[in-house]
């Protein structure tokens, strides 16, 4: 880190801001994850009551509930299918399309980028409803069930973290010097060769990054979600709002479904986190 | 980068493509001037159907006079001329002033959640600079709220701000007996401080995480020079840290101002289908405008209005950011 260098050692007051303003903010962020994590753990009772900081008794009762209460399993296996399938194809595609802008001149790429880049900006409520539309007019002339479908969905979400994904792959591939695949395609692979032989396996922290990103925007997106699926295909996003419209408002078990939804995104986003951080200031942030 | 044209540049930049004579490198040209566009293929049709198709049908569709009567075949709606327009911007009658009141909301929102992100983002980022003990801890802990589903972590602010049940009230309340007597924070004024803490709560780690890689890209020799100056702590942080990041900040507050304004999945997740007036962002606005009342001309006249002020913003803003500053290959 660069400032560890410095040969003047910084001065007191530089300590205890720090020391202050860390540890209020450590407070901030983890006081909804404490109230995640002990109010699952706590009887019905403990929750519909005065709120207390310890559960009167410690009970996992409400992780078994949450699978009955509604069908958490099936939402949970829904989420997993479109967010998996999302992101495979974000992904591929996003490779595909960074590495074209990255290593090769045609006309139109700057328009390309700058449109893509602009998507960026649309408020997600301006092509809701056309897309609804398209999808159901899709549906009747075709009969190729896109509204409602988990088809549909897919097709969506990988679209929404498609622009960031070429934008940080692009600068990711960009930092990869090009004598290397020169040297490939003088070794006689074809530019697809040297694209998977060479440049990926050099990218794959920003590829990684790239992932996690479509992952995530696809896991938690509700909008979409809440208009385009049905009870088949609802995701966790929208399932999860089943708990609070039944007469009794179950909290203890929302915050244990809460924590089972969260558990695959955090602990993988943590695990990759570095590769986050590397792919941004390789890719992104230049 | 050479002085020629950037074309050449580019494609010729290893030494061996730009010596080699021409005719010897047809067939691959040929190859080459068609891949790009193949690659870049599935993401342009996928662009096309889920952006820019429905982008050209959301701006006819505000032209229509689109009720339910006519979702079966929209184009079967009769045409209205401007009147989807007309009824959003007239600000004395009540579809018009509640658009406003929503736009109005939503300005005040983004402004003071993008800024406080903003503060608290670089703040922890460069307070996290130095390696110290517990510092990769910290940089997990801080990552989580962005990490978290929305709906998840939402969901579990909505739990807080319960009257009765509630975590806030039992600590204002309760505990610290600041308030006379619990308050409502998901209805009535109170609502835009629920939300605000929650967007804040939410968004900072973004700006953190933005700060961070930025601040990795700084060369350690500039603060080696200015501490040789004999500049402090306080003083490198101001004359260098901050200096470097403008760049990063450029993008970043760009990108968190839109998603701000643009943000449904927080309002929604935390008010439901109507959102109490003090917290009404456009978003949720204009989803209730067109699927409560199924009126999907003026709900997709509003959301070009919408797209309109944001395009201008950042048309306006990256103007005056970029001016003065020298491109980024000189």
């Amino acid at each position: 880190m660069a400032s560890t260098n410095s040969p003047m050692a910084p001065p007191r007051s530089f300590f205890w801001s720090r020391r202050i303003f860390l540890t209020l903010l450590t407070g901030f962020v983890l006081l909804p994850v404490y109230v995640m994590v002990s109010s699952s753990l706590k009887p019905l009772a403990d929750v519909t009551g005065e709120f207390h900081w310890l559960p009167s008794e410690v009970t996992i009762r409400p992780y078994i509930d949450i699978w009955s209460t509604i069908p958490l399993a099936r939402y949970f296996v829904n989420s997993l299918i479109v967010a998996g399938a999302a992101t495979v194809c974000s992904v591929v595609i996003a490779v595909f399309a960074a590495y074209a802008v990255s290593r090769y001149e045609f006309h139109g790429k700057r328009v390309f980028t700058v449109t893509v880049l602009s998507t960026q900006m649309f408020p997600g409520i301006l092509f809701l409803l056309p897309l609804f539309l398209i999808y159901v007019n899709i549906g009747n002339a075709t009969g190729i069930a896109l509204f409602g479908s988990r088809g549909g969905l897919i097709l969506t979400y990988l679209t929404f973290s498609l622009p960031f994904s070429i934008w940080m792959l692009i600068g990711y591939f960009d930092s990869v010097p090009r004598d290397l695949d020169e040297a490939a395609l003088v070794d006689g692979c074809g530019p697809l060769g040297a694209l998977f032989r060479v440049v990926v396996p050099a990218a794959i922290p920003g590829i990684v990054a790239v992932a996690v990103y479509a992952f995530m925007t696809a896991w938690g997106e509700v909008l979409f979600a809440s208009v385009m699926t049905n009870d088949a295909t609802r995701t966790l996003a929208v399932g999860l709002q089943g708990y609070s419209t039944l007469n009794n408002v179950y909290w203890n078990q929302i915050m244990a479904a809460s924590l089972v939804v969260s558990v695959p995104v955090v602990a993988g986003f943590l695990l990759l986190q570095r590769y986050l951080v590397a792919g941004l200031t390789a890719g992104a942030v230049k | 980068m050479t002085t020629t044209a950037p074309a050449e540049a580019a494609v010729g930049e290893a030494p061996s493509g730009a010596a080699k004579p021409g005719p010897r490198r047809r067939p691959g040209r040929i190859r080459r001037i068609g891949l790009p566009y193949l690659l870049l293929l599935p993401a342009l049709l996928l662009e096309l159907l889920v952006h820019l198709v429905p982008m050209v049908i959301g701006i006819v569709m505000s032209f229509k006079e689109l009720t339910q009567f006519y979702i079966r075949d929209w184009g079967a709606a009769p045409w209205s001329g401007l009147d989807n327009y007309k009824v959003s911007v007239d600000f004395d009658a009540p579809v018009g002033e509640a658009l406003l009141h929503s736009f109005l909301v939503t300005v005040a929102f983004t402004l003071l959640s993008v800024g406080l992100c903003w503060l608290i983002g670089t703040a922890a980022a460069v307070y996290l600079q130095d390696n110290f003990r517990g510092r990769g801890l910290l940089r997990a802990l801080f990552l989580i709220p962005y990490a978290l589903p929305v709906y998840a972590a939402v969901i579990t602010w909505v739990f807080m701000f319960q009257h009765d049940n509630g975590l806030v009230n039992h600590v204002l309340h309760d505990q610290l007996h600041l308030t006379d007597k619990p308050s409502f924070w998901l209805i009535g004024d109170n609502s835009f401080w629920a939300l605000l803490t929650v967007s804040v709560w939410k968004g900072w780690p973004f700006a953190f995480l933005i700060v961070m890689a930025g601040l990795q890209n700084i060369p350690g020799e500039l603060y080696e020079a200015a501490a040789l100056d004999g500049a402090g702590m306080w003083q490198q942080i101001r004359r260098i840290t901050l200096p470097s990041l403008r760049p990063v900040n450029q993008v970043l507050l760009l990108v968190l101002f839109l998603w701000t304004f643009n943000d449904f999945n927080t309002p929604f997740v935390l008010f439901g289908r109507s959102a109490p007036a003090a917290a009404d962002l456009i978003s949720v606005h204009i989803y209730q405008a067109s699927f409560v009342t199924w009126n999907f001309g003026t709900g997709s006249a509003m959301s070009v209005l919408l797209l309109l002020f944001l395009l201008v913003v950042t048309g306006a803003y990256l103007l005056l950011t970029s001016r003065g500053r020298k491109p980024a290959h000189g």
